[in-house]
């Protein structure tokens, strides 16, 4: 790269992962900045997938925590394993005498402890606590922490890369948002759409793609629908497409397996009345009013 | 000109602090807003703004700041102006103020004036004052290094044209900064009890238990500690309601998005709970409940929350055949049912939009006060409803 300013490493997209520019800029934001990136967006827009990418791009190996509801902080920096150790002194096993045998690193602690950079991926940090993103603040600001039982700091030697993700479950707090450089994946567009379907299904008849994506988008539109149906269900339910050897005329006058594409039970129902009571579906994508046609 | 951009946010509500412009200056000083103004708009968005509730804003003030700019633009005198004074460094923490000098400091300071100098002179296509050609002084070299796949989003497309579409209008809340408020004073919605197969190491009794063996283990489990609280809301909904409906559905947000409670119910009402609930906002009668079968279906461990302004006329309240849709047929008075309801249930809480200070100027508010602790629908006044719910029991429980 002829950058003169090539200090920190540039994340620029995989052969697998779509990455629009805003999400390309916000990722190398963040390394250069050395703060966490936050990323929202709706179900299925690739969050997870993202950080995994992003190591492969690097070339950095990755480690995940992720996130439940029962998630505490501490268990991301280390536990100390008073069972085994208790185990061991019955059995006269193992060396009771040093903690640090019994003191194992949670995510968090292996990144920070280990040689290399690593990609941490931070899944679905609205899952814990209110409170959860504040206490691991600290750690991710310095870097370091210390292990109460022995009194050892554990120090980053490589600042890893941190992502962090949510479903928008829950608010998060204002001190955590300060800190962290935030992007929000929108929902594909028809265009970016093509490419990463071509990704998973390479050579689909173009005609075919376009109807496919026509009646995807027009359903997307239907406001009465519980669940959209996301990019992970389009993919399935070209897969089943293709597996079927459905021609493209079907899917003109009808919406064959709607079962992958809609998880709910009432919106299948809705959308059979619609069909039952002769309801039209799109033919071009001028049906489908004035965001797709510019 | 580039002030202007971080204190109109701030005036369209968009929380932007010292922290997160210091964080797009540090990002400048290193060159990452590449002399594009289309890297500008994503860089200053995914430093400055936090929530896509908050993108239709920036869009906005973007657009004003940004539009019709022509070369002339002496950025880098007004960045240095802003530098010079101090009155800009009262907000700053110690951190921020050496990383000031950090960004101050002769050399760096310089490349970065160079950096913004270019820029202006290079306002090739548009009349912009950063580029939109993706030419960079630092040699980004266009936008991708050749061979990276690019997404939909064309990468002509100027920071203005995708500021002037305003997709982010639908994402608009303007609710969010008050829902965590009311989460963290829904928190004490809790009763901690231990419930399910005993999975937790209980270390006091196993201590206990081995010392009684004498010394031969013997661990001892427990089951985990789960929030046992189910709630029951019952809502007014439409009339005097209707100007409430931010603050009611902010709570109504916090209520859904509040994984700890073990059961969650909601029902609908118009001015006062009768013989049927709705179970949506819009009370259809086929979506709709009857009231009865609710209390009978719950146990009365249930802790209810009732949300209204508890005003309406006198008979709607207290005479039979009260209700004010015509529909239906209230045989039993809405005050009956408003007992019933209390009877039934061990806790029960009314919280009130309308200002405390007017309640005593409504008959039915003042009546129905009497019957359920009533607070203010306000993040104080759902914390000490919360702790009516949760707490000793005192309120409530001597009147009728």
């Amino acid at each position: 790269m002829n950058d003169v300013n090539d200090d920190f490493l540039r994340f620029t997209g995989t052969e697998g992962y779509i990455a629009s520019p805003a999400l390309m800029e916000a990722v190398n934001a963040s390394i250069a900045l050395e703060r966490p990136l936050l990323i929202k967006g709706e179900p299925g827009t690739g969050k997870t997938l993202l950080a995994r990418h992003v190591a492969e791009g690097l070339g950095l190996p990755m480690e995940q925590w992720h996130i439940k509801s029962t998630t505490k902080a501490q268990a991301g920096l280390y536990v100390y394993d008073t069972v085994q150790r208790l185990n061991d002194a019955r059995f006269g096993e193992g060396d009771v005498a040093d903690i640090r045998t019994y003191i194992k690193h949670g995510p968090l602690g292996r990144v920070f402890a280990t040689e290399d950079r690593h990609v941490l991926l931070i899944d679905e940090v609205d899952k814990a606590d209110l409170e959860f993103p504040n206490d691991i603040l600290r750690e991710l600001d310095e870097m370091r922490f210390t292990v109460m039982e022995t009194g050892d700091e554990v120090v980053a030697k490589q600042r890893p890369i941190v992502l962090i993700t949510s479903n928008n479950e829950k608010e998060l707090p204002d001190a955590f948002l300060r800190r962290c450089v935030f992007h929000f994946i929108e929902f594909p567009d028809p265009m970016l759409m093509r490419q990463i379907v071509d990704v998973h299904h390479p050579h689909l008849d173009t005609q075919l793609l376009d109807q496919v994506l026509l009646r995807f988008y027009w359903l997307r539109e239907q406001s009465e629908l519980r669940k959209k149906p996301s990019t992970s269900e389009l993919i399935d339910w070209i897969s089943v497409l293709l597996r079927s050897g459905i021609s493209r005329d079907q899917i003109e006058t009808q919406i064959p397996f709607l079962g992958s594409l809609l998880k709910n039970e009432q919106d299948t129902e809705a959308l059979q009345l619609y069909s039952d009571r002769g309801g039209s579906y799109p033919e071009s994508w001028s049906d489908l009013g004035p965001r797709y046609n510019n | 000109m580039f002030l202007d951009f971080f204190y109109e946010l701030r005036e369209e509500g968009v929380p932007v602090g010292m922290q997160e412009w210091m964080m797009l200056m540090e990002a400048m000083k290193k060159g990452l807003h590449g002399s594009n103004l289309r890297r500008f708009y994503n860089l200053s968005r995914s430093l400055l703004v936090k929530s896509e509730t908050y993108f239709d804003a920036f869009d906005r003030v973007f657009l004003h700041v940004f539009e019709g700019v022509e070369g002339e633009l002496q950025i880098e005198d007004e960045v240095l102006d802003w530098l010079k004074d101090p009155k800009n460094f009262q907000e700053l923490t110690e951190e921020q103020k050496q990383m000031l000098e950090m960004l101050t400091g002769d050399e760096l300071m310089q490349q970065f004036l160079e950096r913004l100098a270019e820029q202006t002179e290079r306002h090739d296509g548009g009349g912009k004052w950063v580029g939109t050609g993706g030419r960079s002084p630092f040699g980004h070299g266009g936008e991708h290094p050749t061979g990276i796949r690019v997404g939909g989003e064309s990468r002509n497309r100027s920071a203005m044209k995708v500021a002037q579409e305003r997709r982010f209008r639908d994402y608009r809340t303007d609710a969010s900064l008050d829902i965590r408020q009311i989460q963290m004073a829904l928190r004490r919605l809790r009763q901690l009890t231990r419930v399910g197969p005993a999975t937790e190491l209980d270390l006091e009794s196993t201590i206990d238990e081995t010392c009684k063996n004498a010394g031969e283990i013997e661990f001892v489990f427990e089951p985990e500690k789960r929030n046992n609280v189910r709630l029951l809301l019952l809502m007014d909904v439409g009339g005097t309601m209707d100007p409430y409906y931010e603050p009611v559905s902010r709570l109504l947000t916090a209520l859904h998005e509040e994984r700890g409670l073990r059961e969650f119910k909601a029902y609908y009402f118009h001015n006062c709970p009768y013989e049927l609930l709705g179970t949506t906002a819009a009370l259809l009668r086929r979506d709709a409940v009857p009231t009865g079968d609710v209390l009978r279906k719950l146990d009365p461990r249930w802790k209810v929350m009732i949300v209204g302004d508890a005003a309406m006329h006198p008979a709607e309240l207290m005479e039979e055949f009260g209700n004010i849709d015509p529909r239906r047929t209230a045989e039993t008075s809405g005050m009956d049912w408003l007992h019933r309801i209390n009877d039934h249930f061990e806790r029960a809480v009314w919280l009130n939009p309308d200002p405390q200070d007017v309640w005593d100027q409504t008959h039915t508010t003042n009546i129905i006060s009497k019957l359920f602790p009533m607070f203010h629908l306000s993040v104080d006044g759902i914390a000490d409803a919360v702790r009516a719910l949760i707490g000793a029991k005192t309120l409530g429980e001597t009147v009728h």
